[in-house]
């Protein structure tokens, strides 16, 4: 279900503005000037830069990534919320229990994250899938 | 609960599943009173959408009776009778506040899937393959309804159930249609395909002050419901050469608002092992017609629901002809509740359009009545509470 033309192109739109001028708020990247290695993924969140990384605190669940993950703010183009960004350091590695779930996708995990983080800043909630009648002890 | 699932190419059976339960803090569980087929089942009932399993429960029109709410749901309680949203938005992203819930960003529960089709996630809906993000559908006992205080809405009383029915989406559709295609007093406005959207987007053309709406199908029975039911005049179907008939209608101009509400031409076969491998195009040609008929600097709007690729699209018709292309998976938040005050007041009538009424035991039947336009069917109601027959 991984579409690596869409990554690819994130990926490039991620360098191409990162290396541009519209990039103003980084509370969370103590080299802000550093060159970006490349692997970011980003959504929009429609909330204020404060509300997204309050008191430059990562959200939930990226803050359960560990510094592993990278992560940094900027405000988005005409009233839009935030871009929140995240990538796996290079050379890092997820710990424990999302290394396990990355498998040998670990950007996913942070693309999941990062939505997830988004739903939660903008409805207070992760939207949940049914459970299946095995996890609710139904099955059979 | 019993619900009706799709079973297989062609083929839907009513199953015992589990009943849903509140998931989110905006979860409502709605018992279902009545639900609908729609156009937009057909291709999936055909087993022509990639991600459809076996045991997907049908159906994205349906209201009934809230009967549990989660900590967050604000504006329903327990007894209320609501109308539901086939498509599921969120109400907080930018979409959603900017007027466009159908565009929401968090209404799905896949998004990779879309993602993949499109290039970017588009909200989930009721009875859509839930691997690829949609939720159970309506036509079953009970209903999960995610975001509830943006999705479902409060029927008045004076509005019946056959008629509230309606507000989960074909009137919102052909609403949205004649809003996207800038419907303006004086305008001419010409809609392809009869059945209950075509005929909505027509009456919501006629109420938004269209000067002429013309409808046009294949089915004579179905021109004829819309003659008697809305101010639309109909082409004869036989006609050889529709876009000309429109031009000479339209003092030579062509329709300033042209709306395909067809779908995918529905020749009732499944698709083959081949068209899914090769992913082989759909044909339109009622988009094709649309495109050709528009005056220049119109609007076409394509509310038909293609399952990805089509061919033989009239790509160069946009240049040459300065057209505006425009479509959406309508989202009731912006229009439900003042089509339900249309509704109350005896604007918006719909009660024609649900043809048949069935219990939901006979879900196969009404969806080949539906399917194969058999007896006048336009739409097939289900009601879980009917007893089924024998
Ligand atoms: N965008 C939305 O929000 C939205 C909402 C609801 C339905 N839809 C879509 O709208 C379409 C219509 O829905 P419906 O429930 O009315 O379906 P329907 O199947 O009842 O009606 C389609 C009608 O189109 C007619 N038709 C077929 N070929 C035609 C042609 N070449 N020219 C003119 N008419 C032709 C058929 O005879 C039929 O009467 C479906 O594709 C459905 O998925 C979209
Ligand atoms: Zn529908
Ligand atoms: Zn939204």
């Amino acid at each position: 279900m991984r579409h690596r033309t869409r990554r690819a192109g994130t990926a490039a739109g991620m360098l191409a503005r990162l290396a541009g001028a519209r990039r103003r708020f980084h509370p969370a990247d103590p080299r802000p000037d550093a060159p970006p290695a490349g692997g970011w993924e980003v959504v929009t969140v429609n909330r204020p830069p404060n509300e997204v990384l309050p008191g430059g605190r990562r959200p939930e669940p990226l803050r359960r990534l560990g510094h592993a993950v990278q992560v940094d703010v900027w405000p988005a183009p005409a009233g839009r919320g935030t871009e929140l960004a995240a990538r796996i350091r290079p050379g890092a590695a997820l710990p424990g229990l999302a290394a396990h779930v990355a498998g040998d996708d670990p950007d996913r995990v942070v693309r999941t994250a990062l939505r997830q983080a988004k739903q939660l800043a903008e409805t207070g909630e992760v939207l949940n899938a049914d459970r299946s009648p095995i996890d609710r002890g139904l099955a059979g | 609960m019993r619900a009706l699932c799709w079973t297989g190419a062609g083929r839907v059976a009513v199953r015992q599943v589990p009943d849903p339960e509140l998931r989110n803090g905006h979860d409502a569980i709605v018992r279902v009173r009545l639900s609908a087929t729609c156009g937009g089942d057909l291709p999936l009932l055909a087993g022509r959408a990639p991600y459809l399993a076996d045991g997907d429960v049908l159906g994205h029109e349906f209201l009934g009776e809230v009967v549990a709410v989660g900590p967050q749901v604000h504006r329903h309680r327990v007894g209320d009778r609501v109308v539901v949203s086939s498509t599921v938005a969120c109400g907080s992203c930018w979409q959603c506040r900017s007027g466009a819930p159908w565009c929401c960003d968090n209404g799905n529960l896949v998004p990779e899937a879309s993602e993949l089709a499109y290039g970017q996630a588009v909200p989930g809906a009721f009875g859509r393959p839930t691997a690829a993000g949609g939720f159970a559908g309506g036509h079953a006992e009970y209903v999960r309804v995610p975001y509830a205080d943006v999705g479902a809405f409060g029927i008045p009383d004076e509005v019946s159930d056959e008629r509230a029915l309606f507000a989960a989406d074909a009137a919102p559709a052909g609403w949205l249609a004649a809003e996207l295609g800038g419907v303006h007093p004086g305008a001419v406005v010409a809609v392809w395909g009869a059945g209950a959207v075509g005929q909505l987007t027509a009456r919501a053309a006629s109420l938004l002050g269209a000067d002429r709406v013309i409808i046009m199908d294949p089915r004579e029975d179905r021109l004829r419901m819309a003659r008697r039911h809305t101010d639309a005049e109909t082409v004869d179907p036989r006609h050889p050469d529709i876009p000309a008939e429109l031009r000479e209608r339209t003092g030579g101009r062509g329709p300033d608002i042209c709306v395909e509400a067809v779908g995918p031409a529905w020749d009732g076969r499944p698709r083959s092992l081949a068209e899914r491998l090769t992913g082989a195009a759909e044909r339109p040609p009622a988009v094709h017609e649309a495109m050709h008929s528009c005056r220049k600097g119109g609007t076409v709007v394509v509310l038909g629901e293609f399952t990805g690729q089509v061919d033989a699209f009239p790509l160069g018709a946009v240049g040459a002809k300065g057209l505006r292309v425009r479509g959406a998976r309508q989202h009731g938040a912006g229009q439900v509740p003042t089509l339900l005050e249309r509704m109350a007041r005896d604007e918006l009538r719909t009660e024609h359009l649900a043809t048949h009424r069935l219990p939901l035991e006979e879900g196969a039947r009404g969806y080949a009545l539906f399917r194969d336009r058999r007896d006048g069917c336009v739409r097939a109601l289900f009601s879980p509470d009917l007893p089924p027959a024998g």
